[in-house]
């Protein structure tokens, strides 16, 4: 098919051109509200900004693996409060903080690949579509998080489970900073091993892929499990930041991070999509509060824009793919 | 009088390429007109013109001596213009008659509501007209290969067209099939519909076609009356330079057996007794429906057998998925590549790599170094077009897309590799290529079994052939006693 290929302009790699678009938008973003607000650009606001987006930035990370095969991951926001729920409520056991500190961790951690793996054995072993598995294991781990707690928040924690939060390594938000650790990992995952190029045949083309010798099953647990496991981890990092665990926390969270990963280029049948897109995704709809927020636009009018935005950055995208 | 469809000076450029260059075609009222060329000539490029889905950049298209102008393929429709793709535009999820009915439902007068009676009853007069008997309340999902082509053939004929272009409309049909196709065509014909008639298989050309023209590097080299051309001068003008021999030879050693199926019983399959040789070329013919693919689908471990045993090189094998039946050394090229072999939105690179990722890890990670090693190898020795292993498959036509496929079976150090429709819908010089591989393996000692309903390329490349019929195998022959007679009798003993 030789003469009828217009080949690519270019040698961009195939990750760059793919989030030029949004990239651009962005660059853009920061430049108008660095000339309508002197504070935006100050080091402390752009870490803060970091700090905010962290906790939805993290499971976004997880969840552009999940909607990269093609599903969904509704229950993170619950999964997020639950998550939290656990770790503090291990705190409150009377043990020796050296014991109860990481035991409280990876209680959490462990819930959390734990509901993955539910959602994805459901997901395979009966057929049942992503969206309604993860809706439904919603509102069951929500309805838990009430339960357990009987509505009440867990107080009074160890001093030190604040550090995980709110403290600052060299100047920048720990969470911050393990945002950025778990981006370059699941950039390196995705682009670079065997799950990640299996990630993207099995949401592309399931049957080929299967016909290809790749265990779909296997990699669907496998992405489930991540997206769990990360929302975990922000509810940890958002129960220390409030220094408390609370059953209502992340409530719509799990819209926030769709918004994310879809703004940063991930198609949502599947098959094409990026970490790189997903972090910029995130960080446009951070920095577009924030900057709506220095420039003292209210927070209803705020709720309009940012839906604009997010509509405008998709077409964008689509525009790009044609 | 003036012909029915006249395309004159038509041009296309995509960005760096010129895709065609002042083309030329007519045709008339009743007339059966075939284009034919290599994959990448510019047929699809000059039907997307066609079917008002690409825009020219130069011409003029002049129906029943009116200049239209095709913006939509609305326009193409209101022109009396309608085209089968060769990749069929049909909705798996709706049923046959909704699909052919789709845009066009009948309701009765004044009411919002379809009219489902007269739907399904003008379907299946339509499907008669065919000979065909599908019910018309299946999906399309639940239909063959063979059956959708009919089902879009219907849809054709619903929209009284009176220009019709089919592209490569035998390419997943049986020899019966195919006659039945023909007759309708015929049949079209005689009633004036212009027919255009894309193909790779020659041999249709001289038995269907009024006239020819060979299209090549986006340029017509030929038009003239099929009675005064022969295959070769064709393939000649379609190559641009002279082809020997339509299967090239090679010299097979039968080796020892690497592959025997004992007694296979699954669904569709019943009893199934064979036995497969290193070095061999074994073929499997038989009608659309014998249980060909699904005896391959359970040989690879895609679909579950009930009893029987399959053993590879002396020791039994039941793998319960295609990963385990590619570790024990088992390959499957699939018959609808764009469904179930190729990952589209993947590059080339990426989709030959697929089955041996592992073979390409340092650590935990993918060697980009061997990985491209591994791609550009291939690209070169199948010639794949374009030489660029990161372009994407979308992007690929027919016959180069089959390469990506069998690349990726090639690199997975195979024993026993399965083809199933190699060159459906791939053109001569493609072909060509494609049989030099499977002869290549074969001379590795690789067992290859091919499934195939186009007869003469069993006849032409295989040591055996084992014919099935209404899933059970009805007989083997080997190369010397194997004739098209004699397959068509076992393949339809049954019935």
């Amino acid at each position: 098919m030789k003469s009828f290929i217009p080949t690519r302009s270019g040698s961009l790699p195939f990750t760059l051109t793919s989030e030029l678009g949004i990239g651009i938008a962005f660059v853009v973003e920061l430049l108008v509200f660095s000339l309508l607000s002197p504070y935006f650009l100050t080091t402390e606001n752009l870490l803060n900004v970091s700090l905010q987006v962290s906790i939805t930035a993290i499971i976004a990370a997880g969840m552009t693996f999940v909607i990269l095969t093609g599903g969904i991951d509704l229950s993170v926001g619950s999964l997020l409060a639950l998550a939290g729920i656990l770790t503090t409520d291990v705190l409150k056991l009377q043990l020796p903080i050296a014991v109860s500190f990481p035991l409280a961790i990876l209680a959490g951690l462990i819930a959390g690949a734990l509901s993955g793996a539910f959602a994805g054995a459901l997901i395979t072993r009966y057929n049942i579509t992503p969206f309604i598995v993860t809706l439904a294991l919603m509102t069951v781990w929500r309805g838990i998080a009430f339960v357990y707690t009987e509505g009440r928040p867990i107080w009074e924690l160890p001093d030190v489970f604040s550090i995980l939060g709110s403290g600052r390594l060299l100047g920048v938000p720990i969470p911050s900073i393990i945002m950025i650790v778990v981006f370059v990992a699941s950039h390196v995952a995705l682009t670079q091993t065997r799950f990640g190029r299996h990630v993207y045949a099995v949401g592309g083309n399931k049957e080929a892929a299967r016909l290809a010798g790749i265990r779909t099953s296997r990699v669907f647990m496998q992405v489930y499990v991540l997206c769990g496991f990360l929302a975990a981890l922000s509810g940890i990092l958002l129960a220390s930041r409030m220094n408390s665990g609370q059953p209502n926390t992340g409530l719509g969270y799990e819209l926030d991070v769709i918004a994310a990963v879809v703004v940063g280029g991930t198609s949502l049948s599947g098959g094409r999509g990026s970490i790189l897109g997903t972090f910029i995704g995130a960080m446009l709809i951070a920095v577009l509060r924030n900057g709506l927020n220095l420039l003292n636009v209210g927070s209803y009018v705020q709720q309009v824009i940012v839906g604009v935005v997010i509509l405008l950055a998709v077409m964008l995208d689509r525009k790009r793919s044609c | 009088m003036s012909p029915l469809l006249e395309m004159c000076g038509i041009a296309k450029e995509y960005p760096g390429v010129r895709a065609l260059a002042d083309v030329t075609f007519e045709l008339r009222a009743g007339e059966i007109h075939c284009l034919v060329g290599e994959n990448g000539a510019g047929k699809s490029t000059l039907m997307k013109i066609l079917a008002g889905a690409l825009a020219k950049d130069a011409g003029s298209i002049v129906v029943n001596g009116q200049n239209v102008a095709l913006h939509s393929p609305t326009d193409a429709q209101a022109a009396g213009i309608g085209i089968i793709y060769q990749d069929y535009k049909l909705v798996p999820e709706l049923s046959v008659a909704e699909n052919i009915f789709l845009g066009q439902e009948p309701t009765k007068q004044h009411s919002p509501f379809i009219d489902k009676k007269k739907m399904h009853d003008d379907a299946r007069k339509l499907l008669a007209q065919l000979g065909e008997e599908i019910p018309t309340d299946l999906t399309i999902a639940m239909l063959s290969v063979a059956q959708r082509q009919m089902v879009e053939v219907a849809k054709a004929l619903s929209r009284h067209v009176t220009i019709l272009a089919m592209d490569e409309p035998t390419a997943s049909l049986t020899e019966h099939e195919t006659v039945n196709l023909f007759r309708v065509i015929r049949q079209l014909k005689s009633e004036g519909v212009g027919i255009i008639y894309i193909s790779h298989r020659l041999e249709e050309v001289f038995e269907i076609g009024d006239r020819v023209t060979v299209l090549r590097d986006g340029k017509v080299v030929l038009t003239t009356e099929v009675a005064q051309v022969d295959k070769r001068r064709l393939i000649q003008s379609m190559v641009g330079r002279e082809l020997e021999d339509e299967f090239p030879r090679a010299e097979l050693t039968r080796g020892e057996e690497i592959l025997r199926v004992e007694h296979l019983h699954a669904h569709r399959l019943h009893d199934i007794n064979l036995t497969l040789y290193k070095g061999e070329i074994l073929g499997i013919a038989g009608l659309v429906g014998a249980g060909r693919t699904e005896l391959a689908r359970v040989i690879f471990g895609a679909d579950k057998k009930s009893s029987g045993r399959v053993v590879l090189e002396g020791t039994e094998i039941s793998p319960d998925s295609p990963t385990d039946a590619i570790r024990a050394g088992i390959g499957l090229l699939t018959e609808d590549r764009n469904q179930l072999g190729l990952i589209l939105q993947m590059n080339v690179r990426e989709n030959i790599s697929l089955a041996s990722l592992s073979d390409l890890l340092a650590g935990p990670f993918i060697s980009r170094g061997k990985e491209e090693a591994l791609a550009a190898r291939y690209v070169s020795e199948l010639n794949i077009r374009p030489h660029d292993s990161s372009m994407e498959v979308e992007k690929l036509s027919g016959g180069n897309r089959q390469k990506v496929v069998l690349a990726r079976w090639l690199s997975t150090d195979a024993k026993v590799l399965m083809f199933d429709e190699p060159t459906a819908g791939v053109d001569v010089g493609a072909k060509y290529e494609i049989y030099t591989s499977i002869n290549r393996l074969a001379q590795h000692g690789i067992g290859v079994l091919v499934i195939s309903s186009d007869l003469p390329e069993l006849l032409g490349i295989c040591n055996r052939i084992a014919v099935m019929c209404e899933g059970r195998v009805t007989g083997v022959l080997s190369r010397d006693e194997a004739t098209q007679e004699k397959i068509m009798t076992l393949a339809t003993m049954m019935n």
